[in-house]
């Protein structure tokens, strides 16, 4: 396990649904932004599929969907600053570290309970 | 327990709704009290005031109605998921210049906010998605 400490907070959002394929992700994190909006602090873990979020280079794609590229990118000015992906996921699709839009830090899925304890409330997507 | 629910799953598309309604009785039977139910991503149709299921199957608007009628448990939904799927009450219909709305009282559109708030007010929020 790595040595940083996993977060705690007020509110964990967790996304297990890739961009595009249904409007999960984008309402999911609509709703982070809004609890941080709200003062609370925020920590986001992408789960399954949800790491697909993490990718670089997403757009909105020729269907038209809007990208949630541009959100992601906003997540720092709300002072989203903790966001964890399982490492196993990302390496489930090819991906590494280098490959994501944002820093995010790999955890094994042996510490999603230490996650999951460190908040006060969970809202999944 | 101050409970409030978190509904995300379209009626007759998903379980949530249903169980979210099980859940409900069963904790308002147990002598708890249930403050709110927000309705979310495709949950927001469970708003919808023409939903006209065949007779044989649950009324889940219905349902919600009584909910509120006989336990006072407030109906929110959420603005922004609401209005992209076109559920509109009243007012937003006329604002948006649409003949017809989709939803009335006692559901109520309402901000994203009102669910974080819910969140730090209640003792358990429960999600219910599909």
């Amino acid at each position: 396990m790595s040595s940083h400490a996993l977060a705690t907070g007020d509110l964990l959002v967790i996304l297990r649904h890739a961009p595009h394929g249904s409007s999960w992700l984008r309402e999911g994190l609509d709703a982070a932004l809004v609890a941080a909006a709200f003062g609370q602090s925020v920590t986001l873990l992408f789960q399954s599929d949800g790491v697909l979020a993490l990718a670089r280079g997403q757009q909105a794609g020729p269907l038209g969907q809007k990208s949630t590229a541009p959100t992601l990118d906003m997540l720092a000015m709300y002072d989203i600053e903790s966001l964890f992906f399982v490492e196993d996921a990302l390496a489930s699709f090819g991906l590494t570290q280098q490959d994501l839009q944002l820093p995010a830090s790999g955890i094994p899925v042996t510490a999603i309970p230490e996650l999951l304890a460190g908040h006060k409330q969970i809202l999944t997507f | 327990m101050r409970y409030a629910l978190l509904v995300q799953g379209a009626p007759y598309s998903s379980q949530a709704s249903h169980s979210a309604l099980r859940f409900a009785s069963a904790l308002l039977a147990r002598g708890h009290r249930l403050e709110c139910v927000f309705f979310y991503h495709e949950g927001v149709y469970n708003a919808a005031r023409l939903a006209a299921p065949p007779q044989d199957e649950p009324h889940l608007h219905d349902a919600w109605c009584a909910l509120n009628a006989e336990h006072g448990t407030q109906l929110q939904v959420c603005i922004a998921a609401a209005l992209r799927r076109g559920m509109l009450d009243e007012r937003e219909a006329s604002r948006h210049g649409k003949h017809g709305h989709s939803v009335e009282p006692p559901f109520e559109l309402t901000g994203l906010g009102q669910l974080i708030d819910l969140g730090q007010s209640v003792d358990r929020l429960v999600t219910f998605a599909p």
